[in-house]
Protein backbone atom coordinates (compact mmCIF):
# COMPACT_ATOMS: atom_id res chain seq x y z
CA UNK A 1 0.00 0.00 0.00
CA UNK A 2 1.36 3.80 -0.57
CA UNK A 3 2.11 6.03 2.01
CA UNK A 4 -0.34 8.37 3.11
CA UNK A 5 0.71 11.47 1.99
CA UNK A 6 0.12 14.01 4.77
CA UNK A 7 0.75 17.77 3.87
CA UNK A 8 0.97 20.37 7.03
CA UNK A 9 1.09 23.62 6.14
CA UNK A 10 2.40 26.75 8.62
CA UNK A 11 5.54 25.53 11.44
CA UNK A 12 3.69 27.40 14.39
CA UNK A 13 2.90 25.32 17.70
CA UNK A 14 0.58 23.47 16.39
CA UNK A 15 1.89 22.56 12.50
CA UNK A 16 5.37 21.65 14.27
CA UNK A 17 3.93 19.34 17.02
CA UNK A 18 1.10 17.71 14.74
CA UNK A 19 4.14 16.54 12.23
CA UNK A 20 6.24 15.32 15.14
CA UNK A 21 3.44 13.11 16.75
CA UNK A 22 2.67 11.62 13.15
CA UNK A 23 6.16 11.03 12.73
CA UNK A 24 6.57 9.03 16.12
CA UNK A 25 3.40 7.60 15.53
CA UNK A 26 3.67 6.39 11.44
CA UNK A 27 6.28 4.40 9.91
CA UNK A 28 7.75 6.04 6.81
CA UNK A 29 5.69 3.03 4.98
CA UNK A 30 2.58 4.41 6.45
CA UNK A 31 2.61 7.86 6.07
CA UNK A 32 4.87 10.54 4.10
CA UNK A 33 4.84 13.76 5.88
CA UNK A 34 5.64 17.06 4.60
CA UNK A 35 5.52 20.43 6.26
CA UNK A 36 5.45 23.46 4.35
CA UNK A 37 6.27 26.86 5.87
CA UNK A 38 6.81 30.31 4.69
CA UNK A 39 10.28 30.96 6.55
CA UNK A 40 11.73 27.84 8.27
CA UNK A 41 12.08 29.97 11.35
CA UNK A 42 10.14 29.04 14.81
CA UNK A 43 9.07 31.71 16.56
CA UNK A 44 7.90 31.57 20.49
CA UNK A 45 5.66 34.65 20.49
CA UNK A 46 4.60 35.28 24.31
CA UNK A 47 8.30 36.52 24.34
CA UNK A 48 7.35 39.65 22.47
CA UNK A 49 5.39 41.15 25.46
CA UNK A 50 8.92 41.10 27.32
CA UNK A 51 10.78 43.08 24.67
CA UNK A 52 9.37 46.35 24.60
CA UNK A 53 10.33 46.51 28.82
CA UNK A 54 14.03 45.04 27.61
CA UNK A 55 13.35 41.50 27.84
CA UNK A 56 14.87 38.70 25.79
CA UNK A 57 16.25 40.05 22.69
CA UNK A 58 14.31 38.44 19.39
CA UNK A 59 17.12 36.00 18.55
CA UNK A 60 16.50 34.00 21.64
CA UNK A 61 12.85 33.35 20.82
CA UNK A 62 13.49 31.78 17.38
CA UNK A 63 15.07 28.50 16.35
CA UNK A 64 15.02 27.15 12.88
CA UNK A 65 12.00 24.73 12.14
CA UNK A 66 14.23 22.03 10.96
CA UNK A 67 15.89 21.77 14.32
CA UNK A 68 12.69 21.14 15.90
CA UNK A 69 11.28 18.46 13.34
CA UNK A 70 11.71 14.88 13.43
CA UNK A 71 13.50 13.21 11.03
CA UNK A 72 10.85 11.30 9.52
CA UNK A 73 9.33 15.06 8.65
CA UNK A 74 10.15 16.71 5.44
CA UNK A 75 10.31 20.71 5.75
CA UNK A 76 9.51 22.81 2.49
CA UNK A 77 10.31 26.31 2.78
CA UNK A 78 8.50 28.87 0.31
CA UNK A 79 5.64 30.77 -0.10
CA UNK A 80 2.00 29.19 -0.85
CA UNK A 81 0.44 29.93 -4.19
CA UNK A 82 -2.93 28.14 -3.48
CA UNK A 83 -4.43 25.32 -1.54
CA UNK A 84 -5.76 23.29 -5.08
CA UNK A 85 -8.97 21.35 -3.18
CA UNK A 86 -10.27 19.47 -6.20
CA UNK A 87 -6.42 17.82 -7.08
CA UNK A 88 -5.59 17.85 -3.59
CA UNK A 89 -2.20 19.47 -3.48
CA UNK A 90 -0.42 22.53 -2.79
CA UNK A 91 0.85 24.47 -5.43
CA UNK A 92 4.33 26.67 -4.22
CA UNK A 93 4.75 29.80 -5.46
CA UNK A 94 8.49 28.40 -7.25
CA UNK A 95 6.19 25.71 -9.22
CA UNK A 96 6.77 23.02 -6.99
CA UNK A 97 3.87 21.06 -6.45
CA UNK A 98 2.91 18.59 -3.34
CA UNK A 99 0.00 16.21 -3.36
CA UNK A 100 -2.42 15.33 -0.07
CA UNK A 101 -4.31 12.42 1.22
CA UNK A 102 -4.77 14.66 4.34
CA UNK A 103 -4.25 18.37 4.54
CA UNK A 104 -3.55 20.17 8.26
CA UNK A 105 -3.68 23.72 8.01
CA UNK A 106 -1.74 25.46 10.42
CA UNK A 107 -1.19 28.69 9.13
CA UNK A 108 -2.07 31.19 12.16
CA UNK A 109 -3.03 34.66 12.11
CA UNK A 110 -1.72 37.20 10.15
CA UNK A 111 -1.54 40.89 11.10
CA UNK A 112 -3.50 43.77 9.05
CA UNK A 113 -2.68 47.36 10.11
CA UNK A 114 -4.17 48.71 7.26
CA UNK A 115 -7.37 47.32 7.94
CA UNK A 116 -8.32 50.32 10.95
CA UNK A 117 -7.83 53.46 9.46
CA UNK A 118 -4.79 55.84 10.85
CA UNK A 119 -3.18 52.73 12.39
CA UNK A 120 0.06 52.26 10.07
CA UNK A 121 1.06 55.81 11.11
CA UNK A 122 -0.73 56.33 14.59
CA UNK A 123 0.38 53.25 16.84
CA UNK A 124 2.67 51.16 18.11
CA UNK A 125 2.41 47.44 18.98
CA UNK A 126 4.22 43.82 20.76
CA UNK A 127 3.15 41.66 17.98
CA UNK A 128 6.17 41.17 16.25
CA UNK A 129 9.38 40.66 17.01
CA UNK A 130 10.34 44.31 15.19
CA UNK A 131 7.43 46.32 16.22
CA UNK A 132 8.40 45.21 19.56
CA UNK A 133 11.43 46.41 19.27
CA UNK A 134 9.94 49.42 17.68
CA UNK A 135 8.19 49.62 21.13
CA UNK A 136 11.03 49.23 23.17
CA UNK A 137 12.85 52.68 21.34
CA UNK A 138 9.79 54.28 21.85
CA UNK A 139 9.64 53.88 25.68
CA UNK A 140 13.05 54.23 25.83
CA UNK A 141 12.62 57.88 25.05
CA UNK A 142 9.21 58.33 26.70
CA UNK A 143 9.51 61.03 29.45
CA UNK A 144 5.96 61.34 30.52
CA UNK A 145 2.48 61.71 29.24
CA UNK A 146 -0.54 59.58 28.35
CA UNK A 147 -0.24 55.88 27.16
CA UNK A 148 -3.44 54.35 25.71
CA UNK A 149 -3.23 51.04 25.70
CA UNK A 150 -5.95 48.17 23.71
CA UNK A 151 -7.20 46.28 20.70
CA UNK A 152 -7.50 47.75 16.99
CA UNK A 153 -9.87 44.68 16.30
CA UNK A 154 -11.43 41.36 17.08
CA UNK A 155 -10.04 38.69 16.91
CA UNK A 156 -6.35 38.67 17.98
CA UNK A 157 -3.86 36.19 19.82
CA UNK A 158 -3.89 35.79 23.43
CA UNK A 159 -6.67 37.71 24.99
CA UNK A 160 -5.18 38.22 28.43
CA UNK A 161 -1.99 40.08 26.44
CA UNK A 162 -3.12 44.30 26.30
CA UNK A 163 -4.29 43.56 30.14
CA UNK A 164 -0.42 41.66 30.73
CA UNK A 165 1.37 44.47 28.67
CA UNK A 166 -0.72 47.42 30.88
CA UNK A 167 0.35 45.57 34.19
CA UNK A 168 4.42 45.53 32.89
CA UNK A 169 4.03 49.27 32.08
CA UNK A 170 2.66 50.34 34.92
CA UNK A 171 6.06 48.53 37.01
CA UNK A 172 8.21 49.95 34.07
CA UNK A 173 7.33 53.55 34.12
CA UNK A 174 7.67 53.26 38.21
CA UNK A 175 11.06 51.59 37.98
CA UNK A 176 12.38 54.90 35.69
CA UNK A 177 10.23 57.16 38.01
CA UNK A 178 8.02 58.46 35.49
CA UNK A 179 4.91 57.18 36.40
CA UNK A 180 3.74 60.55 37.89
CA UNK A 181 4.56 62.20 35.20
CA UNK A 182 2.49 59.35 33.14
CA UNK A 183 -1.16 58.57 32.62
CA UNK A 184 -2.09 55.44 31.46
CA UNK A 185 -5.59 54.08 29.81
CA UNK A 186 -6.51 50.79 29.22
CA UNK A 187 -9.39 50.02 26.32
CA UNK A 188 -11.71 47.56 27.44
CA UNK A 189 -14.22 46.13 24.25
CA UNK A 190 -16.72 45.16 26.66
CA UNK A 191 -18.22 46.59 30.15
CA UNK A 192 -15.90 45.14 32.16
CA UNK A 193 -11.72 44.67 32.23
CA UNK A 194 -11.50 41.33 30.91
CA UNK A 195 -14.25 38.88 28.86
CA UNK A 196 -14.19 36.33 31.74
CA UNK A 197 -15.69 37.97 34.87
CA UNK A 198 -13.48 36.52 37.57
CA UNK A 199 -10.64 37.47 36.08
CA UNK A 200 -12.23 41.11 35.68
CA UNK A 201 -13.27 40.71 39.65
CA UNK A 202 -9.58 40.70 40.60
CA UNK A 203 -8.05 42.44 38.21
CA UNK A 204 -10.28 45.57 38.23
CA UNK A 205 -8.64 46.87 42.02
CA UNK A 206 -5.37 45.76 40.94
CA UNK A 207 -5.67 48.60 38.29
CA UNK A 208 -7.38 51.02 40.39
CA UNK A 209 -4.57 50.43 42.62
CA UNK A 210 -1.89 51.25 40.31
CA UNK A 211 -3.40 54.14 38.61
CA UNK A 212 -4.47 52.73 35.72
CA UNK A 213 -7.71 54.01 34.03
CA UNK A 214 -9.95 52.11 32.02
CA UNK A 215 -12.08 52.84 29.28
CA UNK A 216 -14.62 50.73 29.11
CA UNK A 217 -16.98 49.93 25.81
CA UNK A 218 -14.03 51.15 23.53
CA UNK A 219 -14.23 49.25 20.49
CA UNK A 220 -11.46 51.22 18.26
CA UNK A 221 -12.88 52.71 14.89
CA UNK A 222 -10.48 54.84 13.75
CA UNK A 223 -6.74 56.57 14.83
CA UNK A 224 -5.90 59.88 13.84
CA UNK A 225 -2.16 60.22 13.95
CA UNK A 226 -1.62 64.11 13.55
CA UNK A 227 -4.07 64.86 16.21
CA UNK A 228 -2.59 61.94 17.81
CA UNK A 229 -6.39 61.00 19.10
CA UNK A 230 -8.42 57.77 18.60
CA UNK A 231 -11.71 57.12 18.43
CA UNK A 232 -14.39 54.20 19.06
CA UNK A 233 -17.31 53.12 17.45
CA UNK A 234 -19.48 54.03 20.83
CA UNK A 235 -18.54 57.57 20.13
CA UNK A 236 -15.31 58.45 22.48
CA UNK A 237 -12.22 59.92 21.61
CA UNK A 238 -9.16 59.78 23.29
CA UNK A 239 -6.21 61.46 22.87
CA UNK A 240 -2.59 59.69 23.23
CA UNK A 241 1.36 60.37 23.58
CA UNK A 242 1.89 56.81 22.80
CA UNK A 243 -0.41 54.43 21.95
CA UNK A 244 -0.59 50.71 21.94
CA UNK A 245 -2.40 49.02 20.17
CA UNK A 246 -2.78 45.17 19.14
CA UNK A 247 -3.33 45.73 15.39
CA UNK A 248 -6.31 43.67 13.22
CA UNK A 249 -5.31 40.49 12.54
CA UNK A 250 -6.91 38.62 9.81
CA UNK A 251 -6.54 34.41 8.58
CA UNK A 252 -4.29 33.31 5.15
CA UNK A 253 -4.96 34.54 2.46
CA UNK A 254 -4.76 31.45 0.74
CA UNK A 255 -7.16 29.96 2.81
CA UNK A 256 -9.43 32.60 1.90
CA UNK A 257 -8.62 31.86 -1.99
CA UNK A 258 -9.26 28.28 -1.61
CA UNK A 259 -13.15 28.83 -0.53
CA UNK A 260 -12.32 27.66 2.83
CA UNK A 261 -12.77 30.87 5.09
CA UNK A 262 -14.76 33.70 6.26
CA UNK A 263 -14.09 37.21 4.52
CA UNK A 264 -11.48 37.39 7.57
CA UNK A 265 -10.16 34.42 6.47
CA UNK A 266 -11.03 32.27 9.69
CA UNK A 267 -11.74 28.76 9.00
CA UNK A 268 -15.09 27.10 9.57
CA UNK A 269 -14.13 24.53 11.64
CA UNK A 270 -15.80 21.16 13.45
CA UNK A 271 -15.57 22.50 17.32
CA UNK A 272 -14.57 18.87 18.23
CA UNK A 273 -13.26 16.50 15.34
CA UNK A 274 -11.22 19.88 14.18
CA UNK A 275 -12.49 18.73 10.61
CA UNK A 276 -13.01 21.78 7.70
CA UNK A 277 -16.93 21.87 7.36
CA UNK A 278 -16.80 22.24 3.89
CA UNK A 279 -13.64 19.76 3.08
CA UNK A 280 -13.69 16.34 5.75
CA UNK A 281 -9.78 16.07 3.72
CA UNK A 282 -8.94 18.83 5.50
CA UNK A 283 -7.69 19.39 9.37
CA UNK A 284 -7.69 22.66 10.91
CA UNK A 285 -5.44 23.87 14.12
CA UNK A 286 -4.70 27.01 16.08
CA UNK A 287 -5.55 30.89 14.83
CA UNK A 288 -6.55 29.64 11.82
CA UNK A 289 -9.53 28.24 12.60
CA UNK A 290 -13.09 30.30 13.15
CA UNK A 291 -13.74 28.28 17.13
CA UNK A 292 -14.89 30.31 19.79
CA UNK A 293 -11.53 29.64 21.86
CA UNK A 294 -8.34 31.77 22.69
CA UNK A 295 -5.91 32.28 19.85
CA UNK A 296 -3.25 31.06 21.26
CA UNK A 297 -0.31 28.31 21.65
CA UNK A 298 -1.75 26.60 24.30
CA UNK A 299 -5.09 25.89 22.42
CA UNK A 300 -3.18 24.96 19.24
CA UNK A 301 -0.81 22.47 21.38
CA UNK A 302 -3.88 20.83 22.67
CA UNK A 303 -5.98 20.49 19.32
CA UNK A 304 -2.71 19.26 17.82
CA UNK A 305 -2.83 16.00 20.00
CA UNK A 306 -6.38 15.51 18.66
CA UNK A 307 -5.64 15.93 14.84
CA UNK A 308 -2.58 14.18 15.10
CA UNK A 309 -4.47 10.99 17.18
CA UNK A 310 -7.47 11.07 14.07
CA UNK A 311 -5.11 11.31 11.34
CA UNK A 312 -2.82 8.32 13.02
CA UNK A 313 -6.22 6.40 13.59
CA UNK A 314 -7.51 6.64 9.62
CA UNK A 315 -3.70 5.91 8.09
CA UNK A 316 -3.76 2.83 10.58
CA UNK A 317 -7.29 1.14 10.30
CA UNK A 318 -9.11 1.80 13.69
CA UNK A 319 -10.81 4.50 13.70
CA UNK A 320 -9.71 6.72 16.75
CA UNK A 321 -12.69 9.25 17.54
CA UNK A 322 -10.56 11.57 19.08
CA UNK A 323 -12.04 14.89 20.17
CA UNK A 324 -11.18 18.41 21.04
CA UNK A 325 -12.49 19.28 24.33
CA UNK A 326 -12.09 23.37 23.65
CA UNK A 327 -8.99 23.08 26.11
CA UNK A 328 -6.90 26.03 27.02
CA UNK A 329 -4.02 26.61 29.68
CA UNK A 330 -2.31 29.96 29.75
CA UNK A 331 -0.40 32.28 32.75
CA UNK A 332 -2.01 36.35 33.07
CA UNK A 333 1.02 38.30 34.10
CA UNK A 334 0.23 40.93 36.81
CA UNK A 335 3.05 43.02 37.05
CA UNK A 336 5.00 43.40 40.41
CA UNK A 337 6.43 39.58 39.99
CA UNK A 338 2.67 37.91 40.14
CA UNK A 339 0.78 36.02 38.35
CA UNK A 340 -2.57 33.72 37.61
CA UNK A 341 -3.20 30.83 35.94
CA UNK A 342 -6.51 30.06 33.71
CA UNK A 343 -7.40 26.54 32.82
CA UNK A 344 -10.59 26.34 31.00
CA UNK A 345 -12.51 23.57 28.46
CA UNK A 346 -16.22 23.88 26.75
CA UNK A 347 -17.13 22.38 29.79
CA UNK A 348 -15.53 23.90 32.48
CA UNK A 349 -15.21 27.62 33.18
CA UNK A 350 -11.70 28.71 34.39
CA UNK A 351 -11.57 29.34 38.17
CA UNK A 352 -8.03 31.44 38.16
CA UNK A 353 -5.79 31.36 41.48
CA UNK A 354 -5.27 34.60 43.52
CA UNK A 355 -1.91 36.36 41.82
CA UNK A 356 1.05 35.05 43.20
CA UNK A 357 4.46 34.51 42.62
CA UNK A 358 4.55 31.18 41.97
CA UNK A 359 2.79 31.35 38.85
CA UNK A 360 5.20 34.22 37.84
CA UNK A 361 8.16 31.61 37.91
CA UNK A 362 6.07 28.80 36.32
CA UNK A 363 5.43 31.63 33.67
CA UNK A 364 9.27 32.59 33.21
CA UNK A 365 10.32 28.81 33.00
CA UNK A 366 7.82 28.05 30.66
CA UNK A 367 9.22 30.59 28.39
CA UNK A 368 12.38 28.92 28.60
CA UNK A 369 11.19 25.14 28.89
CA UNK A 370 8.98 25.76 25.69
CA UNK A 371 11.92 24.46 23.45
CA UNK A 372 12.31 21.39 24.70
CA UNK A 373 8.90 20.53 26.04
CA UNK A 374 6.01 21.40 23.80
CA UNK A 375 7.49 21.13 19.85
CA UNK A 376 8.48 17.72 20.77
CA UNK A 377 5.54 16.38 22.64
CA UNK A 378 6.69 15.64 25.75
CA UNK A 379 3.50 17.65 27.15
CA UNK B 1 -50.92 31.59 26.32
CA UNK B 2 -48.35 33.42 25.14
CA UNK B 3 -46.88 32.95 21.86
CA UNK B 4 -42.71 32.84 21.54
CA UNK B 5 -41.49 35.17 18.76
CA UNK B 6 -40.01 33.01 16.01
CA UNK B 7 -36.04 33.60 15.83
CA UNK B 8 -35.00 36.13 13.26
CA UNK B 9 -33.40 34.56 9.75
CA UNK B 10 -29.79 35.50 10.42
CA UNK B 11 -27.07 36.58 8.37
CA UNK B 12 -24.23 35.13 10.20
CA UNK B 13 -24.58 32.98 13.15
CA UNK B 14 -21.65 32.61 15.81
CA UNK B 15 -21.47 29.12 17.77
CA UNK B 16 -20.30 30.65 21.28
CA UNK B 17 -21.11 27.67 23.01
CA UNK B 18 -18.54 26.68 25.94
CA UNK B 19 -16.40 29.90 25.49
CA UNK B 20 -15.05 31.27 28.14
CA UNK B 21 -12.25 33.24 26.20
CA UNK B 22 -12.80 34.94 24.20
CA UNK B 23 -16.09 34.53 25.48
CA UNK B 24 -19.50 34.89 23.39
CA UNK B 25 -19.76 38.64 23.85
CA UNK B 26 -16.86 39.26 21.72
CA UNK B 27 -17.65 36.84 19.08
CA UNK B 28 -20.76 38.95 18.94
CA UNK B 29 -18.99 41.50 18.67
CA UNK B 30 -16.72 40.27 15.99
CA UNK B 31 -19.86 39.59 14.22
CA UNK B 32 -21.73 42.68 13.89
CA UNK B 33 -18.33 43.80 12.24
CA UNK B 34 -18.31 41.63 9.68
CA UNK B 35 -21.60 42.06 8.55
CA UNK B 36 -23.42 45.09 6.66
CA UNK B 37 -25.73 47.72 8.23
CA UNK B 38 -29.45 45.86 8.53
CA UNK B 39 -28.32 42.23 8.86
CA UNK B 40 -28.75 40.20 11.76
CA UNK B 41 -25.94 38.48 13.82
CA UNK B 42 -27.03 35.34 16.26
CA UNK B 43 -24.82 33.92 18.98
CA UNK B 44 -25.03 30.87 20.65
CA UNK B 45 -23.97 31.86 24.04
CA UNK B 46 -24.18 29.11 27.06
CA UNK B 47 -22.96 31.72 29.45
CA UNK B 48 -25.37 32.98 31.91
CA UNK B 49 -23.40 36.37 31.63
CA UNK B 50 -24.55 37.17 28.25
CA UNK B 51 -27.90 37.35 29.19
CA UNK B 52 -26.83 40.71 31.39
CA UNK B 53 -23.69 41.30 28.78
CA UNK B 54 -25.15 41.09 25.11
CA UNK B 55 -28.12 43.83 25.89
CA UNK B 56 -25.85 46.42 27.38
CA UNK B 57 -23.44 46.38 24.92
CA UNK B 58 -25.77 46.34 22.08
CA UNK B 59 -27.22 49.19 23.40
CA UNK B 60 -23.88 50.92 24.14
CA UNK B 61 -23.05 50.51 20.64
CA UNK B 62 -26.24 51.57 19.23
CA UNK B 63 -27.62 48.66 17.80
CA UNK B 64 -30.66 46.63 17.79
CA UNK B 65 -31.43 44.14 20.39
CA UNK B 66 -33.63 41.44 18.89
CA UNK B 67 -34.02 39.25 22.03
CA UNK B 68 -32.96 35.98 24.07
CA UNK B 69 -34.49 33.08 22.35
CA UNK B 70 -33.83 30.00 25.24
CA UNK B 71 -32.99 26.54 23.85
CA UNK B 72 -31.81 23.45 25.43
CA UNK B 73 -28.45 24.31 27.50
CA UNK B 74 -27.87 27.62 26.12
CA UNK B 75 -29.79 30.77 24.43
CA UNK B 76 -29.50 32.37 20.96
CA UNK B 77 -29.20 35.87 21.24
CA UNK B 78 -30.33 37.68 17.97
CA UNK B 79 -28.83 41.54 17.04
CA UNK B 80 -29.57 43.82 14.05
CA UNK B 81 -26.09 46.22 12.96
CA UNK B 82 -27.70 49.29 13.02
CA UNK B 83 -24.83 51.90 11.58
Amino acid sequence: MAAHKIVILGGGVGGTLVANLLARKLTREQAQITLIDRTGRHTYQPGWLYIPFGGAPPERLERSERSLLDRKVTLAIGDIKRIDREARQIVMADGLVFAYDTLVVATGARLAPVAVPGYVAGAQHFYSAEAALRLHAALRDFQGGRIVVGVADIPYKCPPAPLEFTFLLDDYLRQRGLRDRSEIIYLSPIGRVFTIESVAEFVAPLLEERGVHCELFFNTESIDPKAKQISSLEGTTLRYDLLVLVPPHRGAQIVIDAGLGDEQGWIATDRETLQSKVDSHIYVIGDASDLPVSKSGSAAHFEAKVVAQRIAGAVLEHADDARYDGAVMCFLELGRGQASQLVFDYDHPPQPPQPNQLYHYEKALFNHAYWYLVPRGVV
Amino acid sequence: MSVLPDIPKAEKTIDARGSFCPGPLLELIRGVKSVSVGAIVVVLSSDPGSNKDIPLWTRKAGHEYLGAFPEAGYTRFAVRKAH
